[in-house]
């Protein structure tokens, strides 16, 4: 399209966003009053802005397909990336609170539909902070997998209520996610075979698990 | 440097709570506890012997009764939440919190008493066995949010939590309830301001109740807590005729303050800022539907209700309007109050002159610190009111102007040119 060709923020060559020029601070406060746009329930979640081939009608009442991954903190995308491919009837979206991360992920996103025809249709990203807006965007056990990948430790006493996996968040993320992880046998080796996930099942509690899966950071720092 | 000077002491509103058999009334105004017995017919006075903080030291911010009446339940600024035994008026226990209480609740058998704080934490205490002082253990939270309201539901199953980011939590109370409440079973969502306040709506054929809430959004919502979903929405300040029906409502100025439900649960009753005066709303539970059922004013004074209260049998809507800390006053706690009686689907409400209310001059002497009212105050202390709460409750938005200004003293953006 001809608007890269003047947009430098574009590369020439892949039609890609160039890293350099959306660059952030790597912390945005959780905490503070930010003026994005929230959705005020679930159903007010604008399906034909971030899926239009899928969506193509904003009227499009209450279809099969809801969002079933989220990318928490998704950063730059690389994770939302590779699964988008790998999982081509799934719809995922990615949460993402800085400003600038998120264009860039938007504008990858952008790109790649456009080089790649019929391909990461079912991806897209929002700029919002997912520790107090979970619940406006998913329903009661919609996600089938939620994502937190290396999230800050935030080692400090005093800043331990920005971790984005608390006991009191465990409870929302649970409420999010669907009930069905008893049957999948792979629950209990995830549990097993990491430090965190240990430590986050120990912390929370007898009601349901917490799965992390780690996958090969391959695409995150690209 | 700019803008409003940082509140010194802050302004809280008078907060009424009536006893379910209305054989008291408690008012609150700034850090003093009054209650009055109906029954004795004079002051009750309250006996606090507790060793740390005896009665409170900054203003209550929250105040109930609870388990069917045999406890007082009063909590605030000052950092603790004090139970009285409404036999003797002496305080059970005293519970310590971490920050500020904005919220109580008392589990319908009186068994825990919940409250919340404005950092979005909400914490439990178990009143069995009594004991002085309790440690109170961390029951749920709403991430950096300040918590407006907690109610129980009518059968006890549930626990709700309403909070400034324009949501109301429905949470499952567990049996053990001192190991956190984790199950989540619904979120409310539709509001599109702060949340100020919850009740529920009873009757034969709902027995679980119907949830309403009022909000900074100027409208009143019907829920079914069950599975989160909006039922009716009533735009009381519309309806008032206190706002325009066209376009946006972008004034903040009227939001719903306090609602009580009246008449065995089919009449709510609901305070509005810059409201001389109350809306009824009918609620029609087969059809779940809200409607306006009257606008009730109170005539000859400036009366803006801060906080309502009522018993359900008796068809009379207590009402209280007054501050602490209104600067420029002689008075530090002010308060007023007034009865509406007549409360009824057949009736016509009446407000209640001075010397027809249960307990007549006597109470109002108590419960207001005086018999006699300057009027003019009172509306200065309404204004005072609204502001606080529009401070605290709504977002700020920071103009784009100043912005680097305002970063000015950032580290990291210092280094640069």
């Amino acid at each position: 399209m001809s608007e890269t060709e003047v947009n430098p923020t574009i590369s020439k060559s892949t039609g890609l966003p160039r890293k350099r020029f959306y660059r952030a601070r790597a912390h945005s406060n959780p905490l503070s009053d930010s003026h994005f746009p929230v959705p005020i329930s679930p159903s007010h979640v604008d399906y034909s802005l971030h899926y239009p081939q899928l969506f193509p009608s904003s009227g499009q009442a209450d279809s099969s397909k809801k969002i079933q991954f989220a990318d928490v903190g998704c950063g730059f995308g690389g994770l939302l990336i590779s699964l988008s491919t790998l999982f081509p009837e799934t719809l995922m979206i990615g949460m993402e609170l800085r400003d600038k991360v998120t264009e860039y992920v938007k504008e990858r996103i952008l790109s790649l539909r456009v080089a790649n025809p019929g391909k990461y249709q079912n991806v897209s990203v929002v700029r919002t902070n997912s520790m107090k807006y979970i619940p406006n965007y998913f329903e009661k056990g919609q996600l089938s997998k939620m994502f937190f990948l290396f999230p800050d430790p935030h080692f400090k006493e005093k800043n331990h209520r920005r971790r984005v996996i608390s006991p009191f968040l465990l409870d929302e993320y649970a409420y999010v996610l669907e009930v069905e992880l008893e049957a999948d046998p792979v629950v209990k080796l995830l549990c097993s075979a990491t430090e965190e996930g240990q430590k986050v099942a120990r912390n929370g509690g007898q009601t349901f698990q917490a799965v992390f899966r780690r996958i090969a950071p391959s695409d995150q720092t690209s | 440097m700019e803008s409003e000077p940082k509140k010194e002491t802050e302004v809280a509103p008078a907060l009424i709570a009536v006893h379910p058999d209305q054989s008291s009334v408690a008012v609150a105004v700034g850090p003093h506890l009054r209650v009055f017995d109906l029954l004795a017919g004079s002051a009750a006075s309250l006996i606090d012997d507790s060793d740390a903080v005896p009665f409170h030291k900054d203003n209550i911010r929250a105040i109930r009764f609870g388990a069917s009446g045999k406890l007082l339940v009063s909590a605030g600024d000052d950092k603790t939440v004090k139970v009285w035994s409404t036999q003797s008026w002496r305080c059970i226990t005293t519970v310590s919190s971490e920050k500020r209480v904005t919220a109580v609740a008392v589990s319908n058998d009186g068994t825990f008493v919940c409250f919340a704080d404005k950092f979005g934490l909400v914490w439990v205490v178990d009143l069995d066995p009594p004991l002085r002082d309790k440690k109170p253990a961390p029951l749920l939270s709403h991430y950096c949010s300040i918590i407006t309201s907690l109610e129980f539901s009518p059968d006890g199953r549930f626990i709700l939590s309403a909070d400034r980011d324009f949501k109301i939590r429905v949470t499952n109370f567990p049996n053990k309830p001192l190991n956190g409440a984790h199950q989540i079973q619904s979120f409310c969502l539709g509001h599109t301001e702060f949340v100020s306040c919850l009740a529920f709506i009873q009757s034969q054929e709902c027995p679980q109740g119907l949830l309403v809430s009022g909000s900074g959004d100027s409208t009143v919502r019907l829920w079914d807590i069950t599975s989160g979903a909006l039922l009716d929405t009533c735009e009381v300040a519309i309806k008032a005729g206190l706002l325009e029906s066209n376009g946006k409502a972008e004034e903040h100025g009227h939001a719903v303050t306090d609602l009580c439900t009246i008449q065995d649960g089919l009449l709510v009753a609901v305070a509005i800022q810059s409201l001389q005066g109350i809306v009824l709303l009918n609620c029609n539970v087969s059809a779940q539907t809200l409607s306006l059922a009257k606008v009730v004013s109170v005539a000859g004074e400036a009366f803006v209700p801060t906080c309502l209260g009522s018993s359900s049998s008796t068809g009379k809507l207590w009402m209280v309007t007054g501050v602490s800390n209104l600067p420029g006053c002689n008075n530090p706690s002010l308060a007023r109050v007034r009865v509406i009686s007549g409360i009824d689907v057949k009736q016509e409400p009446v407000v209640l002159e001075d010397d027809n209310i249960p307990g007549r001059e006597k109470l109002l002497e108590t419960l207001q610190g005086t018999a006699s009212v300057d009027d003019n105050v009172f509306l200065a202390a309404a204004e005072a009111v609204k502001a606080a709460m529009c401070n605290l409750l709504i977002k700020k938005q920071y103009p784009s102007e100043n912005r680097e200004y305002r970063k000015k003293s950032r580290n990291d953006r210092k280094l640069k040119g």
